[in-house]
């Protein structure tokens, strides 16, 4: 039996992927921008290489495939940028007290820790504003683990990192988001 | 032996993290109960920690609710472009 294969039609490509492959990028890189050139660099990647599309694969997981490539280097810029501001330090770095908390980063207690709050559309945006302060790479890591609710090994799959690398990546952004938020909601 | 179960509070609140989604093995769960029984800073980040979850969590409730698109002059902008570079 002849195995269905599969064509290319890159005038359909708009109307039948685009919103598709903005939704895909937009959850992972949480930027209506940036996920707008994704795609758009998607299709042009794709016209580029239609000639090596050999049909085994639908369209759409062909230009999927594509855009992952696309996610996987805006991470890796991300990740290298020089002079990318670190995320602040929390506990001593060396010395006899390495691993120990630093003095003025220990947690403090928290005046207004009502799960009340929860509901409350301030609470929101605050978490939000310090989301966005993290970091870039922290802030897409953590977005995707913690708001997408990723599995663990998916991201590490598609970020091409390791498990320990990823709960490196997340101690560190929820370290700082706690200390954001006892700042600014918790003792404000 | 026992030295090996000894950790940081670096350590003991990255595995507080951890903790969060449920991934922890039972050798780190029980370095964090030892790390406890010295540490109440660690303890009340734990606790701290609980509740940013629940935050976390509607706020993850809230987004998944969302499906994003493009406007149809965004898409006319994008074919625009493709056959641009088609010629």
């Amino acid at each position: 039996m002849l195995q269905k294969q599969n064509t290319l039609d890159p005038n359909k490509w708009i109307d039948e992927y685009a919103d598709y492959l903005f939704n895909y990028a937009i959850v992972r890189v949480n930027n209506s921008d940036l996920a707008k050139d994704l795609v758009q660099d998607t299709f042009f990647a794709g016209l580029k290489s239609a000639k090596n599309f050999q049909g085994k694969a639908s369209e759409r997981t062909w230009l999927v495939s594509i855009l992952k490539r696309k996610v996987i280097d805006h991470y890796r810029k991300i990740n290298s940028k020089k002079g990318q501001a670190e995320v602040r330090m929390n506990f001593y770095n060396d010395g006899e007290n390495e691993g120990n908390w630093l003095e003025e980063r220990v947690p403090q207690d928290w005046n207004n820790a009502s799960e009340k709050a929860i509901e409350n559309e301030e609470l929101k945006s605050q978490i939000d504003v310090c989301i966005d302060n993290l970091p870039e790479k922290y802030a897409m890591v953590f977005r995707m683990k913690t708001i997408q609710e990723f599995e663990t090994e998916e991201i590490c799959k598609e970020l091409e990192i390791s498990a320990s690398n990823l709960w490196v990546i997340i101690h560190r952004a929820r370290t700082q988001l706690r200390k954001c938020m006892e700042d600014n909601w918790f003792n404000n | 032996m026992f030295k090996r179960l000894n950790i940081t509070c670096d350590e003991a609140t990255k595995i507080c993290d951890k903790n969060q989604y449920g991934e922890i093995t039972i050798l780190e769960k029980i370095k964090l109960k030892i790390h406890f029984l010295n540490c109440v800073i660690c303890k009340l980040y734990t606790k701290q920690n609980l509740l940013l979850s629940l935050f976390y969590k509607k706020q993850a409730e809230a987004c998944k609710k969302v499906h994003h698109c493009l406007t149809s002059e965004e898409k006319e902008v994008l074919k625009q472009k493709i056959k641009e570079v088609k010629t």
